[in-house]
């Protein structure tokens, strides 16, 4: 009978592994290619502004006389426009998604000054308005 | 006469979480008349094009739905190419289409899933996401999004996928085609999937053909339309026929859907072993010109999607239409309303496989 089919794979399914995961505990390997977050080497950055004028979401403020870079993780679509218009080749998409937030906020990279030594990536965290 | 009363549907989760309004007339539990209302959620996307860039509006095409929107891409990006005189690279063309395909199969394959949900067919529903899940893991390793695939690009495509990827998906298809065989079977032969759907919310060839009916509504009710046939993207060089039932009932709208997972299968297959080796995107320069315009019809899993763009002169586009399938697919589902029964509202309103962001963007 026809009916039989779903029982037939309901019970294969029943004594085989589970098709999901027990998510908190085991984690999906992301893909190479997946596009979960922006990543910047601000000292690599020559503040040009390219990503902050190809950014579809306007989640990308370049201060050019201050030498900061921001993104608004929350406006930020992850579609890598930033990354192909980098000139300098300083923005990376890595996998990790960006970590929930309960509050909206800017993250800030500022460009230490020249000084080839300094290992300076000094990143704040500056939570705005809401 | 029986007395007539109004039961209202939706617009907070009719059988998907998605907005739409029906007041169903009734008499005693019979259906005499459905009245849509629709706009719940309007986002003025088209109204976005006015203070984006033409090449930044690929996204926002993208965001008008959640489970076509490669297609949405394409359709776009496909009009701007119209309207600006570019032919985007052969490969890209068959890339267009094994994306456009895979969006294809994952999208009936949760449509499969949602019906079985609405006529209550539980595993039914888990089964049809596992296995598109599978897909979804396709589709992120060679574009890097789940369902946002974000890599059609005016010109082009934006990233390509190598030969040697490309033949190990083929082979990861064909398992997932044998998975997927063993769901549909059951979709095609079970009897509480029959008893719920032959002979339920019939739309007749004349009537769909009059009312504007698209996509698997308009085929499942005998008529072989299907813009793929218009020839865009690769579709011209691959073999292939469009899916037709001639029933027109909802099991006739699923039949078709289903038949369309193969096919879509199929002509990954074909495209992947026909595709050529050039470049995957050509430069843009300049702008849409100003007073061009352009109809780009493309077809959608839900239906036919048309584009119409206007071109400024600047890199705003001066007007941005999108007509979605399910917006043209309401009006012959208040047909198909008439004369049902109460209980079979849900399973006929999701025949349609209805869409809302897409119908009020």
């Amino acid at each position: 009978m026809a009916t039989l089919g779903i029982i037939k794979i309901v019970m294969g399914w029943a004594v085989s592994k589970p098709a999901t995961r027990l998510y908190p505990f085991v984690k999906r390997e992301p893909f190479a290619n997946s596009r979960g977050s922006i990543a910047i080497e601000i000292e690599k950055c020559s503040m040009c502004t390219l990503c902050q004028k190809k950014c579809p979401t306007d989640a990308i403020i370049v201060k050019r006389q201050e030498k900061i870079w921001e993104i608004d993780r929350l406006r930020c679509i992850s579609c890598a426009a930033c990354v192909d218009a980098c000139p300098k080749k300083c923005l990376t998409m890595i996998t990790a998604y960006s970590p929930s937030v309960s509050q909206r906020g800017i993250d800030s990279f500022v460009q230490a000054p020249a000084k080839p030594s300094a290992q300076a990536s000094a990143e704040s965290t500056s939570p705005s308005d809401e | 006469m029986a007395q007539r009363t109004i039961v209202p549907f939706g617009p907070q989760h009719p059988v998907l979480p998605e907005p739409i309004h029906l007041d169903l007339v009734l008499e005693d539990e019979k259906v005499v008349e459905a009245l849509p209302s629709i706009g719940f959620i309007h986002r003025g996307l088209e109204r976005l094009a006015e203070t984006k860039d033409f090449n930044e509006m690929t996204y926002v095409a993208e965001r008008i739905c959640g489970i076509c929107s490669f297609i949405h891409g394409q359709g776009y990006c496909q009009a701007v190419e119209d309207l600006m005189k570019i032919q985007a690279p052969e490969r890209a063309l068959y890339l267009r289409s094994i994306w456009g395909e895979l969006s294809r199969i994952h999208s009936h394959l949760l449509w499969l899933g949602l019906a079985a949900d609405a006529f209550g067919f539980e595993s039914l529903f888990m089964h049809s996401w596992r296995v598109r899940e599978a897909i979804l893991d396709i589709v992120e390793e060679t574009t890097g999004g789940r369902v946002i695939f974000g890599s059609c690009k005016v010109g082009g495509v934006r990233r390509n996928i190598d030969n040697e990827t490309l033949k190990s998906i083929k082979g990861r298809l064909k398992k997932i085609e044998l998975m997927s065989r063993e769901i549909t079977k059951i979709f095609e032969t079970d009897g509480s999937v029959k008893r719920r759907m032959v002979g339920v919310g019939v739309l007749s060839k004349e009537d769909a053909y009059a009312l504007g009916a698209v996509g698997p509504t308009l085929r499942a009710s005998g008529h072989a339309q299907d813009m793929r046939k218009r020839g865009y993207a690769a579709y011209a060089k691959l073999s292939w026929e469009p899916v037709v039932e001639t029933a027109g009932d909802c099991f006739a709208r699923s039949i078709v859907r289903v038949r369309e997972v193969y096919q879509a299968f199929d002509l990954i297959y074909q495209a992947i072993d026909k595709i050529p080796d050039t470049e995957v995107e050509v430069k843009v320069t300049g702008n849409p010109p100003a007073g061009s315009e352009t109809f780009m019809r493309v077809e959608q899993p839900r239906g036919e999607v048309v584009y119409y763009l206007k071109g400024s002169g600047t890199k705003f586009l001066q007007r941005f239409r999108v007509r979605t399938p399910t917006f043209a697919n309401i009006p012959p589902m208040v047909v198909m309303l008439k004369g049902c029964q109460l209980a079979d509202v849900p399973v006929i309103v999701l025949t349609i496989d209805p869409c809302i962001s897409c119908t009020e963007r």
